[in-house]
């Protein structure tokens, strides 16, 4: 059931490994948001392509992660937000008065910076989302729970305890959990807020190869402070600076030859 | 190397030791004065607390030792902090989920009713008796008794439902409290993980944020039970009867009530001597009822955060 609920966007049979392979699928225009009367991002025009890994970086505050929050419209939970210009997902303005923001949720996964597994168990963190659009058969969530949890390569260690808690496992089980639940509906994009910045080394090497290998089946927008990290796993990258967004393309290209100046300085680590 | 050799110049220290002093003073003073109330209570309480005392309806002269008992009193007292209880509970979660989820957290409408439900704290208890005769019975049991053309006042009388009403309103603020501050204490991130895997507002806290505050609404709840169960001002017009020959069977009926009894008991006594040791074992009872009201709250409590420990 849970596929008639999710309409899958057009989607082009195209090696979805080869970069910058997918047609775009969030095309941001002129989007200037405002806390009260600080404007944190400036006219900031962006397009993301299908199936591709998009890393945004650039220094504390630069509006990156506000910019993420945009796209599945978690801003809106902040009061005195305010925002101009448009972002689109699939062609359909996602700001428009008749967007269904929780059906907009459904579609566009996210990912904390912060594990946030539920004080519930292993299943029910994975089967979470489908029970709220009413799955009940036992069935179907079983199997949703180990698809999950398997696509979140983390079947392995903890299909004999799903029904043990969520917190009582390691940092970066609870952030693969984390997406093992995000990925359970099924949405077509994944947001990533630096998903890897709390998390020791190997739980952040197991993180990025689950990324990679995610990029298959998603769309994956990543917030993240870790240069190599974003050589490793982006296919595309995004610098931005004060709010603006100075330059995005090919990842390789802004991190061998940046045209613009501030993007070399920050990709060499001169700032930031 | 001088601040080192400083250490062995090092003075006593009078201000530290009469400060720690003072506060182990202080601890021995509460517990004394907190002895001597039970200890007396107990002391003078414990011989004369029967079985027929605590399981008797009295005849219409309970002053007398040997026949008197404190059954109804126990009942009524009882009924009315559990009907308090089923009262403030709901409207005291629901108002304190709309504070902290809900209402734009610096606008002028949430400071005021912030603002009223610390003042509803400092209102004396009378007033809130005040208030139930004036509100609860006069007006709405009134015109409740109008609306259904009674013949004479059934609902426009002092009964157990408007005590307990009036008890909930009074309570409101503990409830409101208590549960504010453990929804605040759930972190920002659970509800952001909720939200952002497509739930709603309302299935957010319901599915994920009220599991998580319940112990602290009990702690509220404990709070209020315990305020509640020794009040007798705030039920003094609105429900507590000085004598009824039957146990309340209906909402409307008025009920006998274990500190209103003790009231009755000190002041109304035609032979003052011969009634102090049953006046003695109905505080022991009164006492012993609220431990035992909170006792069963705490229990409880302990259940829920046994439960949501196995899960987190």
């Amino acid at each position: 059931m849970a596929e008639t609920v999710l309409p899958k966007l057009e989607v082009t049979p195209q090696n979805p490994l080869v970069v910058g392979a997918g047609a775009s699928l969030i095309e941001i225009s002129n989007l200037s948001l405002f806390y009260g009367k600080s404007r944190a991002l400036k006219d900031v025009s962006l397009k993301i392509r299908e199936r591709v890994v998009t890393a945004f970086i650039g220094p504390s505050g630069c509006g990156k992660s506000t910019l993420l929050r945009c796209l599945n419209r978690m801003n809106d939970l902040i009061d005195g937000v305010r925002i101009e210009g448009s972002a689109k997902i699939g062609g359909h303005d996602i700001y428009a008065p008749d967007v269904d923001v929780i059906e907009l949720r459904k579609r566009v996964g996210m990912v904390f910076q912060k594990s946030n597994p539920f004080p519930k168990s292993i299943y029910d963190n994975v089967a979470y989302g489908l029970k709220l659009q009413g799955v009940t058969s036992k069935g179907e969530l079983d199997t949703a729970v180990e698809q999950s949890l398997i696509g979140a390569a983390l079947w392995d260690e903890v299909k004999d305890r799903l029904q043990s808690s969520a917190l009582g496992l390691s940092g970066g089980q609870q952030q693969r959990l984390c997406i093992a639940r995000a990925i359970a509906v099924k949405p077509e994009i994944i947001l990533m807020d630096e998903p890897a910045s709390a998390l020791d080394p190997i739980a952040t090497s197991r993180v990025e190869d689950l990324i990679l290998e995610l990029r298959k089946d998603f769309t994956i927008v990543i917030v993240t402070h870790n240069m190599q990290q974003a050589t490793r796993i982006s296919d595309e990258t995004a610098f931005f600076y004060m709010g603006e967004l100075i330059e995005s393309g090919p990842t390789q290209k802004i991190f061998t030859m940046p045209k613009q100046k501030r993007t070399e300085d920050y990709v060499t680590g001169r700032f930031g | 190397m001088t601040e080192i050799q400083n250490f062995k110049t090092r003075k006593f220290d009078f201000a530290s030791f009469f400060f720690s002093g003072l506060t182990g003073f202080s601890t021995l003073l509460i517990l004394a004065i907190l002895a001597v109330i039970l200890g007396n209570i107990i002391i003078n309480g414990w011989p004369n607390l029967t079985w027929h005392f605590v399981s008797t309806i009295p005849k219409k002269d309970f002053f007398d030792p040997a026949t008197t008992g404190v059954l109804p009193m126990i009942i009524g007292t009882t009924i009315r902090v559990f009907m308090m209880t089923i009262f403030v509970l709901p409207i005291g979660v629901i108002t304190a989920i709309y504070l902290t989820e809900y209402a734009p957290s610096g606008s002028w409408l949430t400071r005021i009713i912030r603002a009223a439900v610390n003042n509803l704290a400092g209102v004396p208890s009378i007033v809130f008796g005040l208030f139930g005769l004036g509100f609860f019975i006069n007006f709405i049991g009134r015109n409740m008794d109008q609306l259904m053309h009674n013949p004479g006042p059934v609902w426009g009388q002092p009964a157990v439902l408007w005590a307990s009403l009036t008890l909930a309103v009074m309570t409101m603020p503990v409830v409101i409290v208590a549960t504010e501050e453990s929804l605040k204490a759930i972190p920002m991130g659970l509800r952001e993980a909720s939200l952002a895997i497509g739930a709603t507002k309302l299935e957010t806290i319901i599915r994920i944020v009220l599991p998580q505050a319940l112990p602290g609404i009990m702690t509220g709840g404990i709070l209020a039970v315990s305020r509640a169960a020794g009040e007798v001002a705030p039920i003094l017009f609105t429900g507590v009867a000085y004598y009824m020959a039957s146990l309340p069977g209906k909402l409307s009926d008025q009920f006998m009530d274990l500190g209103y009894h003790v009231f009755v008991l000190s002041t109304q006594s035609p032979d003052i001597e011969k009634t102090r040791p049953i006046l003695y074992a109905t505080v022991l009872v009164l006492l012993l009822l609220t431990f035992a009201l909170n006792f069963v709250a705490v229990l409880i409590r302990a259940r829920v955060r046994k439960k949501l420990r196995a899960l987190g």
